[in-house]
């Protein structure tokens, strides 16, 4: 019944991306729901005032080193978390084609996004 | 000679629509699409931001916009599914015992949405002080 | 006295005639106290004697009656026809396995990766007899007592989707039962297990779907087994980042 030779067993490196998953998924759970509530409903319908929201408050704030922080992880982290679920996702409906491909361009479109908001904020200092 | 010809049953591509658990699982990996579009809307915001106050201002404009409003209403409700979800799954991926008692699922959650209250009341304070 | 009665559709498949399954009705007089399995062996003592099915224990412990009611994994002997009545009842071979014939299916790629997660205690060092037997403080065993309640019945590989999309994954039952013996304090064998759990086909295959905890007839949570090998499997790949074998 039981093979006698040991078979050969192959590490995945999906830790890496379900460490950033798990750490943006949290990060969406707790923050995504009040951001979008902030700057997509209340500033723009003016529940909030705008001046709160001035470009002087912003880029004030944006151009600090621990303001910077804030940003680029609020913006990018998140996107580890989505596109990690989009490429099971694609899985899930069935598009097996390329799936190497597929993971290419979801974690490198994460990727992208973060080094473009990171570019942004180092070059505003 | 054998009579045994076991027969597979193939799944359907749309497998996840024909029950309701899988739809609500979709559902929620599916909130992702409407996250991302969030976040690209942000990371478009921060590039506006360094171009200077009168594209900064001119993207606080397209945000008024009725559509926006429509996609950020769509986009809260989807993530707060993904808040619902994420922390009734959280007990499982936690393994604390106390004096050979594993912590309740019943105090996880409750704390994880304790959390979630003092964030947002919290972050609704710090953008209108 | 006129009776009541419940019609049930089950799905046939009978390999040396037919090409495909199809759906035959039955019916069944109903009581309220009546099981799934009892409405079974009601057709096959009195309707039709060529339906197949497994059962032993009548009573949620051998785990053999598992199969498909109204499109949810269920164990036959702990499920109620009372629970649907007066609506009609319909049986299929349990998801996700091939079929053999009418409700019974192989099994043979369950029973494998069960076996696989090489589940027995593997001692640190063996001891001699004299030695003693390995003891266990009741702390140490509500660690994997849960995890340790399955009856190998396989409705969680019927809940599975991942499983159902590569049968490849190791899947919920050999997970969690792999779990069990890796979180035993007398086991030793936690190095041997990890080497399964890391691959794709370990516990990277799954994406909390969570359905095969709903659909446990022991509660064992084996999605809950997995999130917690996940984490340990994170650890391990951190470690072996720096000690690699
Ligand atoms: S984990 Fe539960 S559902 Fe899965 S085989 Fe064991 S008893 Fe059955
Ligand atoms: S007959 Fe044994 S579990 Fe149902």
């Amino acid at each position: 019944m039981s093979e006698t030779t040991e078979k050969t067993y192959k590490r995945s490196h999906e830790p890496v991306f379900w460490g950033l998953f798990g750490a943006g998924g949290m990060l969406t759970a707790f923050l995504t729901p009040v951001m979008i509530l902030i700057t997509g409903i209340l500033i723009p319908l003016g529940i909030i005032n705008s001046q709160n929201f001035s470009y002087e408050k912003i880029h004030g704030f944006a151009t600090t080193w621990y303001g910077a922080v804030i940003v680029l992880v609020l913006v990018a982290l998140p996107l580890w978390h989505t596109l990690h679920r989009i490429f099971h996702a694609l899985h899930d409906i069935g598009i097996n084609r390329g799936r190497d491909w597929q993971q290419v361009i979801c974690y490198g479109f994460a990727f992208a996004a973060s080094i473009f908001v990171f570019t942004l904020l180092l070059q505003m200092f | 000679m054998t009579k045994r010809k076991p027969y597979k049953r193939e799944l359907p591509t749309d497998w996840w629509l024909k029950h309701a658990f899988y739809t609500k699982y979709m559902i929620r990996e599916g909130s992702s699409v409407l996250i991302t579009l969030y976040s690209l809307i942000l990371a478009w915001g921060v590039l506006r931001l360094s171009q200077g106050e009168a594209a900064f201002n001119g993207w606080l404009e397209a945000l008024q916009s009725p559509f926006s409003i429509f996609i950020h209403l769509l986009a809260l409700a989807l993530a707060l599914y993904h808040t619902i979800t994420w922390f009734s799954l959280a007990p499982k991926a936690v393994d604390l015992w106390l004096k050979g008692k594993r912590l309740e699922d019943k105090v996880i959650v409750a704390g994880h949405y304790g959390a979630f209250a003092v964030v947002t009341v919290f972050c609704l304070l710090i953008i209108t002080l | 006295m006129s009776e009541l009665m419940i019609e049930i559709d089950v799905l046939r498949y009978r390999p040396e005639m037919d090409e495909k399954p199809f759906t035959q009705m039955f019916e069944v007089p109903y009581t309220p106290d009546m099981s799934i399995l009892e409405a079974l062996q009601y057709i096959k003592d009195h309707l039709d004697s060529t339906i197949s099915f497994r059962w032993s224990c009548r009573m949620a412990i051998c785990g053999s009656c598992g199969m498909m009611v109204n499109g949810v994994p269920k164990l036959g002997c702990k499920a109620f026809l009372r629970d649907y009545y007066p609506k009609k009842v319909s049986l299929e071979p349990l998801a996700n396995f091939p079929i053999e014939r009418d409700l019974v299916v192989v099994m043979d790629d369950f029973i494998k990766k069960l076996e696989e997660v090489k589940p027995y205690i593997i001692p640190e060092k063996e001891k001699c007899l004299s030695e003693g037997t390995y003891q266990q403080t009741p702390e140490q065993m509500a660690k994997f007592k849960q995890f340790s309640m399955c009856i190998n019945c396989g409705l969680c590989y019927a809940a599975c989707p991942q499983y159902a999309l590569d049968n490849k994954f190791t899947g919920p039952a050999a997970l969690a039962l792999l779990a069990r013996y890796n979180r035993d304090s007398r086991d030793g064998g936690e190095a041997q297990r990890m080497k399964i759990v890391n691959q794709e086909e370990g516990v990277w295959g799954c994406t909390f779907v969570g359905y095969c905890s709903v659909v446990c007839p022991k509660d064992v949570d084996p999605a809950a087994a997995i999130q917690l090998l996940k984490v340990e499997s994170s650890k391990d790949y951190l470690i072996g980042m720096f000690k690699p074998e």
